[in-house]
């Protein structure tokens, strides 16, 4: 506990240092592999259209001990949500008598690759849906089950678990189906329409300063290839649109709903933004 | 009765106060500030800035919290100052003090609409503004005025 709270210092104090130089604070020179085996991809050729040369993971963005936690699976907290996801995935719920694993079988086969092509064009539903939102539905149509609550922390769990099934695999949302495109367009204004009193948009934080401090806190380029991600800040695991809600919050503008409209489409373009990095879920961060 | 009358003298003093201390110190409201090129001459209030209150309005999460973007030396007990600005240190000698107050009041006024600095006394906000804050100003006036008089100390 005191080494944490220590080496975040040390690294801020480095920070002011810089700061008073005038050099902007780089991404720390590291690689990332998991226990010592799956090494992942945290840099990649930013695709046309990108505002950037070249998308960079938040991982590089944290302290020394931050990043280790991520490298051991068993150090990493969030990888309990992994544990209760397995569980719930063959657990039997709704009328209908069934499991996750009922229809989908293994998730190790069946799930492998398929969150990083998430949020996906869904013909039925007349829009692009994320993991939770095709969670729910499955759960609807053929468990019968009711749909998960908003942040429930079995929703967390379960999606971490899929997701967790991509780690390693580049992020790749298709944009050429149905009118996923125009979501992008609309998440892409979105990123950068200021919001709230504080009058700011994604793009202030994390386009125009990325590399920069704001108080301890080193501004990445808010890629969201690590969620559902273990934020140390509130101890617990964090779905993207909890994150989402909450960087709108703290603009002081009204916090948008979790899958509204906005939200999905502010999703489809950031998670586009970060297009070939691994899936890193479940990551960790401050 | 006598609790009556005591209200209603109470409320009569209360009334008073607030009449007598509006007249001395109306503020310029945040639509009416004017600026002259990247200046802003006159002060928001009638009561001269106090640096001292200045210096924890600027450090105060809740009112400045300049440190969040802006070093500052002079505040160094203070841990993790931001980089997104310029430091502060020796910002007196940089700008004089109504530029400074221009700058606090609406930076966009002075470094135009790029910037991300927010506007401290403006009505400029982005979009879809939380009740809680529609309408109102990040500072008050003399919160600006007290963070201008503490800015204006900040030499080398």
């Amino acid at each position: 506990m005191r080494l944490r709270t220590i080496v975040p210092m040390a690294v801020g104090i480095l920070a002011v240092g810089l700061a008073g130089a005038g050099l902007r604070a780089d991404p720390v020179e590291d690689k990332l592999v998991i226990d010592g085996e799956v090494e992942l991809v945290t840099r990649a050729k930013a695709p046309e259209g990108h505002p950037f040369d070249e998308v960079v993971s938040g991982w590089h963005y944290r302290t020394d001990e931050t990043r280790a936690l991520q490298q051991d699976s068993f150090a990493n907290p969030a990888m309990l949500y992994v544990e209760r996801g397995a569980e719930i995935w063959k657990t039997v719920q709704g009328a209908a008598g069934k499991s996750c694993a009922s229809c989908h079988g293994d998730a190790a086969e069946s799930m492998k690759g398929v969150g990083a092509h998430y949020p996906k064009w869904n013909a039925a539903a007349g829009k692009p849906v994320n993991l939770e939102l095709q969670v729910d539905a499955c759960r609807k149509n053929n468990m019968q089950a009711e749909p998960y609550k908003f942040d429930h922390a079995d929703q967390k769990a379960l999606v971490t678990y899929i997701k967790h099934q991509s780690l390693g695999a580049p992020v790749a949302v298709d944009l050429t189906q149905g009118a996923m495109q125009s979501w992008w367009d609309k998440g892409k204004d979105l990123y950068y329409t200021r919001t709230g009193q504080l009058n700011l948009s994604c793009a202030s934080c994390h386009e125009q300063n990325n590399g920069k401090y704001i108080r301890a806190d080193h501004l990445s380029q808010g890629n969201v290839n690590g969620f559902p991600t273990y934020r140390l800040k509130d101890a617990d695991v964090v779905s993207l649109h909890g994150r989402l809600r909450g960087c709108v919050r703290d603009t002081r503008a009204t916090t948008p709903k979790a899958f509204s409209d906005d939200l999905i489409a502010l999703e489809v373009y950031v998670t586009w933004r970060g297009t070939g990095l691994a899936v890193e879920t479940p990551a960790v961060r401050h | 009765m006598r609790d009556t009358c005591k209200t209603a003298l109470l409320g009569a003093t209360l009334l008073l106060a607030t009449t007598a201390g509006a007249r001395a110190t109306e503020p310029i409201g945040p639509s009416d500030v004017t600026f002259v090129e990247t200046a802003v001459s006159a002060p928001l209030t009638g009561t001269p800035g106090n640096p001292a209150e200045g210096r924890k309005a600027f450090a105060n999460v809740r009112m400045g919290n300049c440190l969040a973007c802006h070093k500052n030396s002079e505040m160094s007990e203070q841990l993790f100052h931001g980089d997104v600005g310029t430091p502060l240190d020796g910002v007196a000698e940089r700008w004089k003090p109504e530029e400074l107050r221009a700058i606090v009041v609406n930076s966009k006024k002075v470094f135009g609409p790029e910037t991300v600095m927010p506007g401290f006394y403006s009505l400029e906000a982005g979009v879809d503004v939380a009740e809680a804050f529609k309408g109102k100003t990040i500072l008050t006036a003399q919160q600006v005025e007290d963070i201008v008089a503490y800015l204006t100390t900040l030499k080398n």
